[in-house]
């Protein structure tokens, strides 16, 4: 078995499970500028509450496991957008102080802070994520030693900018379906046409997208002829994303969620073939890409690393299940604690 | 101006590393007292212990939320400004990392959400059992990042590979070694003893400020005295593991505990012990010391006449700055002295009956909160400058290991960037801290109403206010009127 491979799957797992997870909670976020009063914002709060810092944990988990399996693609992509990474931690930091902090004070201004904190700080968090993937998807200017100096605009290109916004999109619709199961009576109404709403923006930003991808950068697609089975992928996503919008209209919201999450785990594994086994393209010249190969831990950590894993990933499994069991269901006005 | 990238760096890490460490050790405390609690509670069903749980769960909570919001920087910081050091270790901290995530991080978060909201959706041995998962989550995380820390002090289980690219780093070839390096054991049961000693003293300091202020009596009571056994216990424990660390130094760090004991000229005879001065490195001498003779001989050799090695055998370039490490472990040392005897007055007056009477000793235990988060800080500054000027000790310098593509303006704006965001939560945490300790814990007489921590029929009845609010607030308002004291 090839280790290198192995992990970088591994990896695409981490970062798939993470989308679909902190995904919808980022989206919350994201929407709480749809709720209309203080007791709605402490609904949607509410929502997440429970399983927004287990949902980070998957971040947490991916950075350290990118920090073992692939030590020098690690430190390359960090150091080199030293800005927007602490852009980015300054969002997080903000993100979770303002879900646990809201409800401690009553004031007005004390509220609106957190509130205006938690809603831009979830949207920042998506763009950056999604600004990231775009930026690898074209490649950075990586050099011979491996490292290299990301200006702003090596960041915030054109492109990486759309692939911010989609990801944006790709949260709201999740949250937005999330929000639909959790919610009761008027809310949950609104939410409905919320849900058309956030899905009509995603379908126009993932063509766009797409197409744009496609058409421009011809290293994303060039893995399709290698491995033929990537197709399947890419005909599944879109069977995943055809299905929510006729879950919405037949009212099932529980398919529209899975279906939603099928499409951020589609979503990841197409950025992984179009990676493969790059995980940061150089654009100065192709041999200094640090790839899977190059830039990995030795087979031995990497073995050590699978063990570690395949014994932990049950009780992974085991603790999400009864936490989510736990907190099944609406979300009931006298539980909310937020 | 001149700025300097790799001091800007280490300045960053010292204040987010600092900063953080104050919750983590506060949360293992607390975990384990709360485990007690639920303990008895499960035990006797005096409602008198569902109360302090549910009280101490909330107190808990925000010092686990500080903790995750502090923790990721950490986390992001190796990469951004460490990124060579980051190569160097990657492959040996691989699966201690990744071992930390998997069984750590995850167990943590997921029954921490049971802990804080399952009061009333689950059973009460199901809750018993999140309690101990959370805090035996919080130890795991604790031993994994330890035993990183500990191979960086005293590496083993590698060998030395250079790369492709021309960099040396270190890969794993016994991963048990590795894991139980030198100073792994020593190191990781003086981090829990400290932790154990904060969670007793924080919550010593809020039962002594209800005593004082005669309110939630018997829960304080209570509290305090659950909390002093612990505290009285861990203190003395925390003597016995510093010694044990202090040996393995002296026999893996030897010029690091040489700085720690400001210790310049081996000699041939005993070594004396400072119990006060100022080091002066450059002339090799302490001004203004007090020397115990032969004590320090007695204590790493446990023979008066034996030599301590003496910073006279390391190149001065290899020295770590002598005087913070002194300054520091000498301070732990007298804190530690200091939470023993004030537990040993306290376990004294209570045999006499006069513990709750005795007030200027609960205010000393009000504030012996900052002693207890001071004394962890500076056991880790002692570690942490006492292994300079290496970043991997013998293997690889701090300037090093820093980030080569990190200009130091970017640095200078990060630095800028943590110290306003950690002001405000410091205040933040202060705050909502002080809010919930003047709130109090709920009366235990109140049968739990399911879901709700408080009586939510009382709080309905109250609501007249129907338009915008919800119960809860209302109840809030309720409870916040009827503690006695208005929020400010």
């Amino acid at each position: 078995m090839d280790m290198h491979v192995v992990w970088f799957v591994l990896l695409g797992v981490l970062l798939a499970g993470y989308g679909v997870l902190d995904g919808f909670d980022l989206g919350v976020g994201i929407l709480h500028f749809c709720a209309k009063n203080d007791e709605e914002r402490r609904i949607f709060m509410h929502s997440i509450g429970p399983v927004w810092d287990g949902n980070e944990v998957w971040l947490v988990t991916f950075g350290g496991a990118l920090f073992a399996a692939f030590p020098n693609a690690y430190a390359a992509a960090f150091s080199g957008f030293y800005l927007p990474f602490m852009a980015l931690l300054c969002a997080l930091i903000f993100r979770g102080i303002s879900i646990e902090f809201r409800s401690k004070h009553e004031h007005k201004l004390w509220r609106g802070f957190f509130d205006l904190a938690f809603c831009l700080s979830s949207i920042w968090i998506c763009l950056l994520f999604g600004v990231a993937v775009g930026d690898t998807i074209l490649g950075l200017p990586v050099e011979s030693h491996g490292d290299f100096v990301g200006t702003l605009q090596d960041v915030f290109r054109p492109y990486a900018l759309l692939v911010g916004a989609f990801a944006v999109s790709v949260c709201a619709m999740h949250g937005s379906i999330y929000l639909y199961l959790k919610t009761e009576g008027a809310l949950q109404n609104r939410m409905h046409s919320v849900m058309w709403t956030t899905f009509g923006i995603f379908l126009v930003l993932y063509m766009v997208t797409t197409l744009l991808t496609v058409i421009t950068i011809p290293n994303s697609i060039a893995n399709f002829q290698r491995f033929p089975w990537a197709w399947g992928i890419a005909f599944l996503n879109i069977l995943a994303i055809a299905n929510i919008p006729r879950c919405i209209f037949t009212l099932k919201p529980g398919q529209a969620f899975l279906s939603s999450a099928a499409t951020i785990m589609g979503l990841t594994a197409l950025f992984g073939v179009a990676l493969f086994p790059n995980l940061l393209r150089s654009t100065i010249k192709e041999s200094w890409s640090l790839t899977i190969y190059n830039a990995a831990s030795s087979e031995t950590t990497l073995w050590i690393m699978f063990w570690i894993a395949i014994m932990g990933i049950p009780f992974v499994i085991a603790y999400t299940c009864i936490v989510y069991w736990v907190f099944r269901g609406k979300v009931k006005r006298e539980d909310i604690l937020y | 101006m001149n700025l300097d990238p790799l001091l800007l760096s280490r300045i960053q890490f010292a204040l987010t590393i600092m900063f953080h460490y104050i919750f983590p050790p506060l949360t293992i405390g607390l975990g384990v007292l709360m485990v007690i609690i639920e303990g008895l509670w499960l035990k006797t069903n005096n409602p008198i212990y569902e109360s302090m749980a549910r009280f101490w769960t909330k107190i808990f909570a925000v010092n686990f939320a500080m903790g995750v919001a502090t923790g990721i920087v950490m986390e992001f910081e190796f990469g951004t400004n460490w990124s060579h050091y980051s190569k160097f270790v990657g492959d040996v901290f691989g699966s201690a990392l990744a071992a930390e995530g998997i069984f750590a991080f995850f167990l943590e978060s997921g029954f921490l959400s049971v802990l804080v909201f399952g009061w009333g959706k689950v059973s009460k041995p199901v809750h018993f059992f999140a309690t101990l998962m959370v805090c035996l989550g919080s130890i795991f995380s604790s031993i994994w990042i330890t035993i990183a820390n500990s191979w960086q002090q005293t590496p083993a289980g590698y060998k030395l590979v250079q790369s492709a690219e021309g960099f040396m780093r270190a890969e794993i070839v016994d991963f048990w070694a590795m894991v139980f390096n030198p100073s792994t054991i020593p190191r990781l049961l003086h981090v829990w003893i400290g932790a154990f000693v904060l969670g007793a003293f924080f919550a010593m300091s809020v039962s002594a400020f209800y005593i004082l202020k005669n309110r939630h009596v018997e829960f304080a009571e209570r509290s305090f005295k659950i909390s002093l056994v612990y505290a009285a216990i861990v203190s003395m424990l925390a003597g016995a593991t510093g010694h044990l660390q202090a040996c393995e130094v002296a026999d893996n760090q030897p010029e690091k505990l040489a700085a720690m004991e400001a210790h310049f000229e081996t000699g041939t005879g005993g070594t004396g012990l400072y119990l006060f001065g100022i080091p002066d490195p450059k002339n090799r001498t302490v001004n203004a010391g007090v020397q115990v003779p032969y004590l320090l001989s007695l204590l790493v050799h446990f023979d008066p006449n034996k030599p301590v090695t003496g910073l006279d055998k390391f190149a001065e370039r290899d020295w770590p700055p002598v005087a913070i490490p002194f300054t520091a472990f000498h301070l732990m040392v007298g804190l530690g002295g200091y939470f023993v005897a004030v537990t040993i007055l306290a376990l004294f007056l209570w045999w006499r009956k006069k513990l709750f009477t005795t007030r200027w000793l609960l205010w000393a235990f009000v504030f012996s909160t900052i002693p207890a988060i001071a004394a962890n800080e500076l056991g880790w500054v002692t570690a942490e400058v006492g292994r300079q000027p290496w970043i991997v000790y013998h293997l690889l310098r701090t300037s090093e290991g820093l980030s080569k593509s990190v200009a130091a303006s970017h640095v200078l704006a990060s630095i800028i960037m943590f110290s306003a965001i950690y002001a405000m939560l410091f205040v933040l945490w202060i705050y909502v801290l002080h809010q919930k300790i003047l709130h109090g814990p709920e009366p235990a007489s109140v049968p739990p109403v399911a879901g709700s921590s408080q009586g939510l029929m009382d709080a309905a009845t109250e609501l007249n206010d129907p338009s915008g609010d919800s119960m809860t607030s209302a109840k809030q308002r309720k409870s916040s009127s009827t503690s006695g004291e208005e929020p400010a």
